[in-house]
């Protein structure tokens, strides 16, 4: 069982099915983020259904383009023999 | 103390007679002493033992409560499970230096004193070092060096503090810190604790030596050390500097700073290694905040860190051991070789990324939601931030690289059983504690008042991890992994080390070949010269005249000899001359 499931996330031939699964997910998180009840939120941010979304890809868009302009403009990033 | 079996000495004591044992007894052997110290950790009562006086100090070398018990507890799980890891090695040397590695953090945990402690501390160093010499290499030995100077000079940081500390105190023992705040205004002493605990904890820029060393520790060695060092920091920390305002911002910085990094890491372990970085992160910001919540989480998050990540370098692991590869540019295409290996690893990978139902969502949510509790936004604004890099690079960069990705058609197959099993025991954990909490909230220091799984909390954590997912997805090719290494503040030392070398070698070395030029060209011929000149003088001069004297001593007394004829009238003949010869010189001398 567990092969197939690998095989699943790694095969080409089951790539469109994965992407409308992941689509779906992505779809439900954000309908059930709205039903939720939200008598505990202290902050603004909690109290805004889908924020958490909006929140994570934005995290991860920033977090990818910063460091990357970090390594490669901040000289971060260097030949693997730099300290030879 | 016959109440009491301290943990420490089974696994130091326990060291003793591994490379006397051999085959099915030492792997039994292996497995049963972290059995035997599991057990007693769980017997153990809280209270002191082992108090005495050391030059003029109190010393307590075993001081048991709530917190020592859950970091021993967490300690001897996980030492059972890196000893099955390690199961297949034959040589014994590995095996001691994780034991005694081992036994020395369980000795810190359980220090009573800061004397005891400190010995512990650099047991560990000393210890884990072993780890990544072990793995032999010129690349390994020069960071295992390089790993054991930074270790060594944190050590004497601690020290120093610990001595400051104790006179300006008059004691010894392990507690909070008076004033652990730096506004109540702490002593030079704490600060230099602080210092010698927080580069254990790898806060940065403290933190180098970690993704340095690591990344070149043997496979099993790997495993030990990302579960021991880091944590035993962490626990000090709680133990000594709760609610220390520093700590929270380090804290939040670490927890960013080690994603960042692992954006641009190509080497496998070393990426994992960042993470550590990252999640210890939310364990220091967590003890710094301080309250009762935070400090319960800093705790039970130290406690699944040590599973899920032992899990992701086992995962590492076992691709290094069985394709010998640890670069992401060199690897790709292993799912369908390894299955196994990707499914555990892929369970560590949801535990680290706090996904609901594994380990870290039971945990790293305790300490974000404490930092919303002690209305620190900023912070957890910040934390948040970072688990969604945690899931991007250890939850997907990492395996899509390593399992997916590019086939590179390499050889491989699952890993030897032992490695497998002890990844199961890992990842069952991972989701035991993931799934009920409860037994690991009873452990913690404090009542836990915290319930993870609301509906509003476990839709905000999949939002947040899914549409990461997404933006890994759109952006995946920026994300592509480069032949490259990072610069992080390891240059300092690094760079500064070729630098003196340089000094050593051109400027110093210039110095010293001219100076013994000089003394070739000049000094040395001229002594040279006047060493045989004195020789010279020595044979002809001095002994000449010395044998001179001896060979006329000799003539001489052969002449008077032949004078003692025995004959009265010869004698008198010669007294006569005398007397002449006398009065002669008189006559000349006083004319």
């Amino acid at each position: 069982m567990i092969e197939s499931i690998v095989d699943f996330f790694g095969d080409e031939t089951y790539a469109s099915r994965r992407r409308r699964l992941f689509y779906l997910v992505l779809v439900l998180i954000v309908v059930a983020d709205f039903l939720v009840s939200r008598e505990h939120a202290e902050y603004l941010w909690e109290r805004l259904p889908g924020w958490s979304a909006v929140y994570g890809f934005g995290s991860c868009v920033l977090l990818i383009f910063v460091s990357k302009f970090l390594g490669h403009q901040g000289g971060l990033m260097r030949r693997e023999d730099y300290y030879d | 103390m016959t109440d009491f079996v301290h943990p420490a000495l089974l696994f130091i004591l326990g060291a003793v007679p591994i490379p006397f044992l051999n085959g099915t007894i030492r792997k039994a052997y292996l497995v049963l002493v972290p059995l035997l110290a599991f057990f007693a950790v769980l017997t153990i009562e809280p209270g002191s033992y082992g108090a005495a006086t050391f030059i003029g100090q109190e010393i307590l070398i075993a001081k048991v409560d709530r917190l020592s018990i859950v970091f021993a507890t967490v300690f001897t799980i996980m030492a059972l499970i890196g000893m099955v890891y390690a199961l297949h090695l034959t040589r014994a040397g590995q095996h001691v230096a994780a034991f005694v590695y081992v036994g020395s953090a369980l000795g810190v945990v359980f220090a009573g004193d800061y004397l005891t402690l400190y010995l512990f501390w650099e047991g560990m160093a000393f210890a884990s070092a072993y780890l990544v010499f072990a793995q032999g290499g010129e690349k390994a030995v020069r960071a295992a060096f390089r790993y054991l100077m930074v270790h060594v000079t944190g050590g004497i940081v601690l020290l120093g503090g610990i001595l400051l500390h104790g006179a300006a105190a008059g004691s010894l023992l392990f507690g909070p810190m008076e004033g652990g705040s730096i506004e109540a205004g702490m002593g030079a002493g704490a600060y230099l604790i602080l210092a010698g605990f927080l580069l254990n904890a790898a806060v940065p820029p403290l933190n180098a030596w970690l993704t340095d060393a690591y990344p070149e520790a043997t496979v099993t060695g790997a495993v030990f050390m990302s579960a021991f060092t880091t944590k035993t920091a962490v626990y000090v920390l709680a133990r000594a500097f709760p609610g220390t305002e520093l700590l929270v911002w380090l804290g939040a910085v670490m927890a960013l700073y080690g994603v960042v990094y692992a954006v641009l890491e190509n080497d496998s372990r070393r990426l994992l290694a960042y993470h550590i970085v990252s999640q210890v992160g939310y364990m220091v910001a967590g003890v710094g905040i301080g309250t009762e919540m935070a400090v319960n989480g800093a705790t039970s998050h130290a406690f699944a860190h040590i599973l899920y990540k032992a899990l992701l370098f086992m995962g590492a692991g076992a691709v290094i051991h069985v394709t010998g590869r640890r670069k992401l540019t060199e690897l790709g295409g292993l799912y369908k070789t390894m299955p196994l290996t990707v499914a555990l690893y892929m369970i560590g990978a949801f535990a680290i990324s706090a996904f609901p139902f594994f380990s870290g969502f039971v945990t790293k949510s305790m300490v974000v939601a404490a930092a919303g509790q002690d209305h620190r936004a900023l912070v957890m604004l910040a934390l948040t931030m970072a688990s969604s890099g945690t899931f991007l690079h250890t939850g997907l960069k990492l395996p899509y690289y390593m399992f997916f990705g590019t086939d590179r058609k390499l050889e491989a197959r699952e890993p030897p059983r032992n490695m497998l099993v002890a990844m199961g025991m890992a990842a069952a954990l991972c989701i035991a504690i993931g799934v009920f909490p409860g037994p690991l909230y009873t452990l913690l220091p404090y009542p836990v008042d915290f319930e993870p799984y609301t509906g509003a909390h476990v839709t905000e954590s999949l939002g947040i991890l899914m549409f990461t997912a997404l933006g890994f997805v759109i952006f995946l090719r920026a994300l592509d992994p480069e032949n490259t290494i990072s610069l992080d503040t390891d240059w300092f030392y690094r760079k500064g080390a070729q630098g003196f070398m340089w000094l050593a070698e051109k400027p110093l070395a210039r110095y010293e070949k001219a100076a013994s030029d000089v003394s070739e060209t000049a000094v040395l011929p001229f002594l040279h010269g006047s060493a045989r000149a004195g020789l010279r003088l020595d044979l002809n001069g001095v002994d000449g005249v010395v044998n001179g004297v001896a060979r006329s001593i000799l003539t001489g007394g052969g002449v008077l000899r032949r004078l003692q004829t025995g004959v009265v009238t010869h004698y008198a003949l010669a007294m006569i001359a005398g007397v002449i010869a006398t009065i002669v010189v008189f006559a000349v001398v006083w004319r």
